[in-house]
């Protein structure tokens, strides 16, 4: 039976942040953007800058994260996510300007343009989920695919020969100059999603204090793409993807740690 | 206004008009022969004088989305290049139009296809008029025949960006950007303040205010019937452009027995043949189209009822000449000069080709 | 009155700098002007040219084929132009590395030994001004007052107390000048 006596401010134990708007996530059951996304709302609350989010959305499984963040957003073209969001801090130098990116987006057809704007050491943070796969065209090879995963283009397998290597880009950023921060992260436990959060306040709080990009790679599965339940996907993940996309700080406060 | 006297490139005219009339950021990369657009606003250094930002991106792709990103926020962008740049643009275009986002798009052109000749070239006419692109769409596109224009216009652009929240492009030419002119210049327009741009741009993302739900800027819509809708108003803004933006320059039309017509470099080419025309005693009339979309159709369909004959002169295979046969309906012949790859027709061919193809012909 | 010029010789001889501080002038004596100059890889290292254009009525096209007056400055440079002057038109050229003279018989022909004398005077920056006054001479175009201001006008603010150098360059072309061919 519903006791409205309850709903008191002591008595509560979880909130839905306002930073999220109400439409319903069109994110697969067991996928790790809801999450992802949950984290990041959250500390744009916690941190009391909704009204200087600005949230550059990608083109893949989650581009339609603009009608789930409740802060103005852009629909960016694929790739050019980093690109939108150089111009964007730049003209509003004080605001938080974000990009929330997927592996094709950022690390196959937006190369160049994340490779210039981290090495331009723009003031922006950069949300990149790595699943390893194009989850939204229906599961084909993405940059970071593993050799011998099977993807809906790598039917056999990836294979060096075909296909070359798995690209480690969040490695390679931690090179440049222009990054601040680069950590990799994943939301596969209630305690990885504790720290990936942190990761996520500290990547907002060094552009707060205008120290150049800050990267946030997290690991996510994609259990459709996979063709596994959520809960294998999950364990998958652990035992195969984090064994070539190590989690942990790669480069803390400009210096590399790893 | 204070109007002062100076002697620049179009391309140079192009920056200082960019500084002056308000401009909040340019993004572009270099390519000839449009580079001293931004080797003008880096050596001007106008974030010192109105706070704008200029930024040389890493390629034409990423110049075009810094610009979809800027103007996604309300402030008043733009980008230049020439043409190889600006097909490599054409996605970032398309974003621009479907999102409608005022910015300004400057095409300094050369001869194609492909990397082609850094010479003066209008062959992007159909690129510019009919798209470009993916998708139903089209640019307000302006063609300067000299470099007060270029720097006129682009304070024209604004306006015209802002009335219709569309891509404005500036089409120029090698000779036009490369050209030093006397320009008049005047006084330095404020960049909107944040306030300016929540009045004039309500639709931008520049961050949630309280009051307000989020904005959102995109160019996807899943829904076909909701995108068919969209589709509908956009032909709406074409259409309105159409009715009460349509610019042109009409010398000599009234009792004109032959037509040039003819944008940019080449109206002026053909007016020096008009010229020389009227020296041999012909009676020769000009009309310059100054938007290129929204084409002068009326105008060009009541001289075409006039005329026994009209002359397209353009520096490309024929393009816009297919606009005016449109518009001229068989009311009268209507032929194509042109020269290409880099080369600019003389006056005398001009001549000489109105003479053959239309006056004999 | 308009007269249609092409300035052409190696790139660092100052060929553009002629034509913009020749437009400059022009301007400042409120003509109509203009000044297009070669761009590309044409300007690397080889040749450079500019067309100036100083003219009583609106200018109507900037780049022309044919000259009212070739200023010529290389052997290269003569090759190409020299048959673009229009009939009666004049060619100036500084005899300097000129291995093959003009020969047309229906312009007018002068040569100004500008590279000589500014080398004499230990003056090379100045070559180019030696030559425009040799230009005046023959075609006063726009008179002397307004070179000056031409020169205030295209020289940058630090560079203005070279002006009286530069001007007295002009004076020294002036009287330099020789007359080759005459119709």
């Amino acid at each position: 039976m519903f006791n409205p006596d309850i709903i008191k401010p002591e008595n509560l134990v979880y909130k839905r942040t306002n930073v999220l708007t109400d439409a319903v996530m069109h994110y697969c059951p067991g996928c790790g953007h809801g999450t992802i996304h949950r984290i990041i709302a959250e500390v744009i609350e916690e941190m009391g800058i909704q009204d200087k989010a600005i949230c550059i959305a990608p083109v893949g499984c989650s581009v339609l994260a603009y009608n789930y963040f409740n802060v103005d957003s852009l629909g960016a073209a694929h790739g050019r996510a980093p690109a939108i969001a150089s111009a964007i801090q730049r003209l509003h130098p004080n605001h938080h300007t974000f990009t929330y990116q997927g592996d094709g987006d950022l690390a196959a057809i937006g190369t160049g343009e994340t490779i210039h704007a981290c090495n331009r050491g723009e003031n922006i943070v950069i949300i990149f989920v790595n699943n390893g796969i194009y989850g939204m065209t229906g599961g084909q090879m993405a940059p970071t695919t593993l050799l011998g995963m099977k993807t809906a283009t790598t039917p056999y397998g990836r294979c060096v020969e075909l296909n070359g290597y798995p690209l480690q880009i969040t490695e390679l950023l931690a090179d440049l100059p222009g990054t601040y921060y680069v950590t990799r992260q994943s939301v596969q436990t209630p305690a990885a999603v504790r720290k990936a959060k942190k990761a996520i306040r500290q990547a907002f709080e060094n552009q707060k204090n205008h120290k150049g990009t800050s990267f946030v790679e997290i690991l996510s599965n994609c259990n459709s793409g996979w063709k596994k339940t959520p809960v294998e996907a999950n364990k998958w993940m652990e035992e195969n993807m984090m064994a070539k996309y190590v989690p942990g700080d790669i480069k803390v406060d400009g210096v590399k740690v790893r | 206004m204070a109007k002062e006297l100076k002697l620049m490139k179009g391309n140079e005219a192009i920056a200082e008009a960019a500084i002056r009339s308000g401009c909040d950021g340019y993004f572009g990369y270099p390519i000839t022969p449009q580079s001293e657009v931004m080797e003008h606003l880096m050596l001007e250094k106008p974030w010192e004088k109105t706070g704008m930002v200029v930024l040389q991106a890493e390629s034409e792709i990423a110049s075009i989305n810094m610009v979809y990103g800027g103007a996604g926020t309300g402030k008043k962008v733009m980008t230049s290049s020439s043409s190889p740049g600006i097909s490599l643009m054409q996605e970032g275009l398309t974003y621009l139009a479907g999102a409608e986002l005022p910015c300004l798009v400057v095409n300094v052109v050369r001869g194609g296809p492909g990397l082609g000749t850094i010479q003066p070239s209008q062959a992007d006419y159909f690129q510019a008029t009919k798209g470009g692109g993916h998708g139903d769409y089209q640019m307000y596109v302006l063609a300067p025949a000299s470099v007060q224009e270029m720097y006129d216009f682009v304070f024209d652009a604004w306006d015209i960006a802002f009335k219709y929240r569309t891509p404005v492009m500036i089409l120029s030419d090698g000779a036009i950007g490369q050209v030093m002119e006397k320009l008049y210049v005047g006084d330095y327009v404020p960049r909107w303040t944040d306030e300016q741009i929540a009045e004039k741009a309500p639709w931008a993302a520049f961050g949630k205010p309280a009051y307000r739900d989020h904005n959102i800027i995109t160019s996807l819509e899943l829904d076909s019937a909701k995108q068919e809708a969209h589709n509908h108003h956009l032909q709406a803004k074409y259409r309105q452009m159409e009715r009460e933006d349509v610019r042109f320059e009409a010398l000599d039309t009234e009792d004109a027995d032959y037509l040039l017509v003819a944008y940019g470099s080449s109206a002026r080419i053909a007016q020096k043949a008009m010229q020389l025309g009227k020296e041999k005693g012909y009676k020769i009339g000009l009309l310059r189209p100054i938007t290129l979309f929204p084409f002068p159709t009326k105008q060009i369909a009541e001289l075409a009822s006039k005329v026994k004959g009209i002359l397209s002169v353009e520096m490309s295979a024929g393009q816009m000449v297919m606009d005016v046969k449109l518009a001229a309906e068989n009311k009268c012949k209507v032929e194509h000069f042109g020269r290409y790859g880099g080369i600019i027709p003389t006056p005398h061919e001009v001549l000489e080709a109105l003479e053959n193809q239309i006056i004999k012909g | 009155m308009t007269e249609e010029i092409i300035i052409a010789g190696f790139g660092g001889q100052g060929v553009l700098s002629m034509g913009k501080i020749l437009a400059y002038s022009g301007a400042m004596q409120d003509k109509e002007v203009s000044w297009m100059p070669s761009y590309g890889p044409e300007m690397r290292g080889g040749t450079a040219n500019v067309s100036v254009i100083i003219s009583d009525e609106r200018i109507s096209s900037p780049i022309i084929s044919q000259f009212d007056t070739a200023i010529i400055l290389n052997q290269q440079s003569l090759d190409k132009f020299e048959h673009s002057v229009k009939p009666g038109g004049v060619l100036l050229y500084d005899p300097n590395g000129i291995i093959h003279p003009p020969t047309r018989t229906d312009i007018n022909i002068y040569k100004v030994a500008a590279t000589e004398k500014s080398a004499e005077l230990g003056m090379s920056k100045v070559f180019n001004m030696i030559v425009l006054g040799a230009f005046l001479k023959v075609k006063p175009v726009v008179t002397e007052e307004f070179i000056e201001k031409g020169l205030q006008k295209s020289l940058p603010e630090r560079h203005h107390k070279l002006i009286p150098a530069n001007l007295e360059a002009v004076q020294t072309g002036k009287s330099l000048v020789e007359t080759v061919h005459k119709l």
